[in-house]
């Protein structure tokens, strides 16, 4: 097991390398030109125009300017905004807000999802069951967006009227992420809860669950003991590509409920333009993708003896 | 998918005395295995029900049981082994820890106790090391090493009956002896009942004490092994035993039985058997359910003309 860690973090750096000039070549390819996107509709005097160009090195070549940018990033540097704030001050003051904001999603779909799942898997065809079905499919098959006002407009607003909530920005503490939470993790909550049901009641009918019971154990510990764990295989994998999402940042929910997170930044950073920026914050997000899959492996290994990777 | 409901058992009795081997013989779909899924009430319901019948253990009808009175017979009293251990196996726990659930959950052991007991059991079971294995999964095993630690398990609370739905079908031959091997010196030692179901009438004749012959959801005949084997008294046993492989005709083409076992949502009227029947009579056999006929001490045959079969006549 320790080998075989130590052998995916070497993996890492190949594609660490790789997804970061992906990266990197799409924003250079960016129609439009960023200092002039940073003027608005004022056009600035050539000679200032020059001078920002000069000082980002924006005519240099692509292969220039990402050797530098990478260079800079391995001492540290993530480079500077066309406004000359440091991305690295602007990633620490938005990325917090996110994590927030991702481990109150990841809580309420853990529990949520897999209690719902749960319910529904052990007993088909009951109303639960039922409940779980319609409502997750009517989850799935709305946009983030509707959800995120219809959220917003029904439950946020009597909410904050009663001081309950707060439905925007985060001067509330927790209380500030419960509803965007909510709203962050209503959809994986709901292919989550569809998983664990499809998941479990599959391995009821397995025949060890069939021996657990014609060896005389409480239905409770045939549950427990011998179907869940099996079933919460699948359901891991999802669960850690969902902390990988779920730590990006979320564009929409953000800006609905008035967070300044990491979804809101990236999105500003792409319409300004912002070359350092943006790539600051996608060769972070690749990061944690990596380590949450990586996570996902070792946990899989973890449940399941029949997987080994050495 | 098709709606209805399929008989799968039909008025099958058997009777099993302590110490007593019954082998229950039939093809596939005959209902063999879901009568002993009843027996052991295991049946999955829904779909499956039993919508009449008793199962008598020592007096008490087991159907008419609490759910939780059930539970304590099920593994202490009566216990059952499946055809393939590795899928009757869990594979996320050791197997020390699933032999030794039976004493942690029925006789309230610690950990450790039961630990014990389970390297006890293997090595009962003859698994070679147990003490070392007694922490491995079961896909770690072999087929009939896996084997080997169902049936320790299933004997782990000394059991008055032990069913074993084909227990050597998903082995090589020379393991299916060893594992028969075992259950026979098992049963001797614990006086145990054996409810033997298989489709294999070599493992049943070293083994068996009687005979219960399946077909399509009936009990077709009953008799001590020898008895059967000497002289069947129904068309479709002669049938199977004819279909055995035998030295002296090497070279022949092997006998089969015509045709196919019938779909059980639309048993045939009658004898079910009658479409494969070589002593078929259309008025009677196409109407008649033939009943299980007493054809001697400890036999029967539901046949309507099992006195000709029991002649030979029509071989």
């Amino acid at each position: 097991m320790g080998r075989y860690v130590a052998r995916r973090l070497l993996q890492m750096i190949p594609v660490f390398f790789g997804t970061t000039f992906l990266i990197f070549f799409a924003v250079f390819t960016l129609p439009g030109d960023p200092v002039r996107a940073l003027f608005g509709d004022r056009r600035p005097p050539q000679e200032v125009i020059d001078a920002i160009r000069e000082k980002y090195g924006l005519d240099d070549p692509f292969i220039v300017q990402y050797g530098k940018y990478m260079s800079n990033l391995f001492q540290g540097d993530f480079g500077v905004t066309l406004q000359g704030r440091d991305v690295l001050d602007v990633l620490s003051e938005a990325w917090p807000i996110s994590i927030k904001l991702a481990v109150a999603a990841f809580a309420i779909e853990v529990i949520i999802g897999i209690v719902a799942g749960v319910l529904a898997g052990l007993r088909r065809g009951s109303f639960i069951d039922n409940l779980v079905l319609v409502s997750t499919t009517i989850v799935v098959s709305l946009p983030i967006f509707v959800i995120g006002f219809t959220v917003a407009l029904l439950i946020g607003l009597p909410l904050a009227r009663n001081g309950i909530l707060p439905s925007s920005g985060v001067g509330g503490g927790w209380r500030s992420y419960v509803l965007p939470g909510f709203v962050l993790a209503s959809v994986s909550l709901a292919y989550l809860a569809r998983l664990t049901r499809s998941s479990l009641s599959e391995n009821l009918r397995s025949d060890y669950v069939r021996t657990a019971t014609a060896k005389g154990l409480p239905r409770s510990r045939v549950v427990i003991r011998h179907t869940l764990r099996n079933s919460l295989i699948p359901v891991v994998t999802l669960l850690g590509v969902d902390l990988g999402v779920l730590m990006g940042g979320a564009i929409v929910t953000e800006s609905i409920f008035n967070i300044p997170g990491i979804g809101r930044t990236i999105f500003q950073g792409i319409q300004n333009q912002e070359g350092s920026l943006v790539v600051g914050i996608t060769t972070v997000l690749v990061l944690i993708y990596l380590f949450a899959t990586l996570l996902v492996d070792v946990l899989y290994a973890l449940l399941d003896p029949r997987i080994r990777y050495d | 998918m098709r709606g209805g409901v399929a008989r799968a058992v039909n008025g099958v009795s058997y009777t099993l005395n302590p110490g007593e081997t019954l082998a229950v013989l039939g093809e596939s779909g005959s209902g063999k295995s879901v009568t002993a899924e009843a027996i052991v009430g295991i049946l999955d319901s829904p779909p499956g029900f039993i919508p009449k019948g008793e199962v008598r253990f020592r007096g008490d009808n087991l159907l008419a049981l609490p759910e939780a009175r059930r539970r304590q017979i099920r593994g202490q009293h009566v216990a059952m082994i499946f055809q393939d251990a590795l899928s009757a196996l869990n594979p996320v726990h050791t197997v020390g820890s699933q032999i030794g659930e039976m004493f942690r959950v029925h006789r309230g052991m610690s950990k450790a106790d039961a630990r014990k007991r389970a390297i006890e059991l293997m090595d009962l079971v003859r698994i070679p090391a147990a003490r070392a294995r007694v922490d491995d999964y079961p896909h770690q095993f072999s087929g009939g090493m896996r084997q080997r630690i169902m049936i320790a398990m299933s004997i782990a609370l000394d059991p008055d009956v032990l069913i074993a739905d084909e227990p050597t079908t998903a082995l090589d031959v020379t393991v299916q002896a060893q594992i028969m091997d075992l259950l026979a010196e098992l049963q001797r030692e614990r006086n145990m009942g054996l409810i033997l179901i298989t489709h294999d009438l070599g493992v049943v004749a070293d083994v068996a004490d009687k005979i219960a012959v399946m077909y399509a959801g009936r009990i077709v005949e009953e008799a001590p092994v020898h008895e059967i084997y000497a002289n069947p008294a129904h068309p479709y046993t002669e049938g199977l035993l004819a279909s055995i492989p035998r030295v002296d005709m090497k070279g022949q083409e092997l006998y089969a039985i015509k045709g196919l076992p019938p779909n059980l949502m639309h048993i045939p009227s009658g004898c079910p058997f009658h479409p494969r029947c070589p002593y078929r009579r259309d008025d009677v056999c196409t109407t008649k359910v033939p009943p299980l006929y007493d054809v001697g001490p400890a036999r029967g045959s539901a046949c309507h003309f099992w006195e000709e079969v029991l002649d030979g006549s029509n071989r």
